[in-house]
């Protein structure tokens, strides 16, 4: 067997684990990141490892952005970034100087929930209310990407145009697929949103 | 996470520097394996470059010839809902609808797309285990025990794992080429020697070298573009890696196959083009179930399932004709 001796070029094996990080003090690797966040603007200084959730919830005291898996498997963390949905468990703060962030505490507007806040309720689209904030978030931009044309895995066929009426409740389930509910409010989540949708 | 420094980067010749001469520094750009990746210590970069600012790389071109470059930075959400991606080559988009979920798709890089390391259960655990690829020398802790997900093609002892990539399948399919700028210059890999068989040195995924930076993927215009398909299996509907896939394309003449591409996901370390199959299919009507099923099973000679994978060896032959009737209804 004959081994090509270079190493991976595409990764940082775990045999390489970095002494010089280890003793890289607290401070210094830190960094100052501007954020808008919500329409506020806020500079923090943080080490370059804080992932944006860990920003938003310890740095910011945006608590209503969940961590569930930490992992970009769940979908609770889901926060906007320049108005897309995205995972802030799955990115890193300091990579966010200068975007324009929008939270779940960023919806409501002069004392009036947003109108999928409103439709959660209306249709009980949440029990234990972990996963709600990652779903609402998920949602709102998701009737947005419909707005816009995109196609799902649920359309019919992706050459054709899409549009808002092609949304379907299957459409809506697998568009929000990357948002998982332990308690199984799928249903009521999917008429949330899809009444939502028809309005808007 | 470990602690790491970060820095940006605006000049591709300075970011290949950089990587060339730092062992221990990655680029970043979506972030969504890497950080993974680090989360589960299977990667434990020093520095991170952050390659988000590089110039004109999230374009995506549809050419006049028909063909397409996509930047290398160009989000996979933005790719599948191209429409002339959509209208040239449906089995990209669908590729990469059928992959990740929403916020993931409107994170992850093309680049990085093809560059996610395996799902491999062994490889990822936080808790190291054996893995060759991960420790080489290690062992192969799925050889001889969980592989239901791994290799049927192509696996050697030393590493059982398959390539994760949805999009990857498509691009192999239809011969695309990555372009990459290192030390000594641009060149063009063929997408099929992009990614390696595992062999001794299942540490190394892909043909990159250090200093290399992917800059596009092109796709060559095809006449099989149009009429093509992805089939995904899996054990739930939606937002999971497969447990076989399709990339099918073709080109027909009155129901008979005049030119057929066609690649598995999920049974190897790489993308698994069906050469034989390709050639055998040539001339079959797409309305003989036999003739097809047959010119198909020449590509599976050679299957060597493990324990727990033998199902995909009749599974990928299903999802194979499945992806050729469905892409026979563009022609």
């Amino acid at each position: 067997m004959v081994s090509t001796g270079r190493p991976a070029s595409n990764t940082i094996l775990e045999a390489s684990a970095p002494d010089a990080a280890a003793k890289m003090a607290q401070g210094a690797g830190k960094k100052s990141v501007r954020m808008t966040v919500n329409g506020q603007a806020h500079t923090i200084t943080v080490e370059a490892r804080m992932t944006l959730l860990d920003a938003l919830r310890e740095e910011l005291a945006l608590t209503g952005t969940k961590k569930g898996c930490d992992r970009g498997e769940c979908g609770a963390c889901t926060v906007h970034i320049e108005g897309r949905r995205i995972l802030s468990c799955m990115t890193l703060a300091v990579m966010q100087d200068g975007k324009h962030i929008a939270t779940i505490e960023g919806l409501e507007r002069d004392g009036k929930l947003h109108p999928l806040q409103v439709s959660f309720i209306e249709h009980d689209g949440f029990q234990c209310g972990f996963c709600t904030s990652g779903q609402i978030m998920s949602g709102i931009a998701m009737i947005e990407e419909a707005k816009a044309g995109w196609p799902s895995a649920a359309s019919a066929d992706v050459r054709e145009p899409f549009t808002i009426a092609d949304l379907s409740d299957s459409e809506i389930r697998e568009r929000m697929s990357g948002n998982l509910c332990r308690c199984a409010c799928y249903p009521n989540i999917v008429d949330a949103i899809a009444e939502t949708a028809g309005k808007s | 996470m470990h602690p790491f420094l970060l820095s940006k980067v605006n000049d591709p010749a300075e970011a290949i520097t950089a990587h060339a001469q730092d062992p221990h520094l990655a680029f970043i750009a979506g972030g969504t394996d890497l950080i993974g990746l680090m989360k589960d210590r299977a990667a434990l970069p020093e520095r991170l470059l952050d390659i988000n600012g590089l110039p004109d790389m999230a374009r995506i071109e549809a050419l006049p010839d028909g063909g397409l470059r996509i930047g290398a930075l160009a989000r996979m959400s933005d790719v599948a809902v191209h429409i002339e991606v959509r209208r040239r080559f449906p089995v990209i988009a669908e590729a990469l609808l059928f992959a990740a979920s929403g916020q993931l798709r409107n994170m992850a890089s093309m680049g990085g797309n093809i560059m996610q390391r395996t799902r491999c259960a062994y490889f990822r655990d936080e808790n190291p285990l054996p893995c060759n690829k991960r420790r080489p020398g290690s062992g192969c802790s799925a050889l001889h025990s969980l592989n239901r997900n791994h290799a049927i093609f192509g696996w050697s002892d030393a590493c059982v794992a398959t390539n994760p990539s949805d999009v990857a399948v498509a691009f192999a399919a239809l011969d695309a080429n990555v372009i990459v700028r290192g030390p000594a210059g641009e060149r063009s890999i063929p997408f099929t020697d992009f990614h390696r068989l595992p062999g001794s040195t299942p540490e190394c995924d892909n043909a990159l070298e250090r200093g290399d930076l992917i800059i596009a993927i092109e796709v060559p215009a095809r006449p099989e573009g149009r009429a093509s398909h992805y089939l995904k299996v899996r054990d739930r509907q939606s937002y999971e890696f497969a447990l076989v896939s399709t990339a099918a394309a073709i080109a027909t003449e009155h129901r008979l196959l005049r030119s057929v591409r066609l690649a598995l996901g999920g049974v190897a370390h790489k993308p698994w083009r069906l050469t034989a199959a390709e050639t055998a299919l040539c001339g079959v009507s797409l309305d003989d179930i036999a003739a097809l099923k047959s010119a198909i099973a020449t590509s599976f000679r050679d299957a060597r399932p493990l324990a727990h994978n033998a199902f995909k060896v009749e599974l990928a032959q299903r999802a194979a004709l499945r992806a050729l009737r469905t892409a026979g209804e563009r022609a």
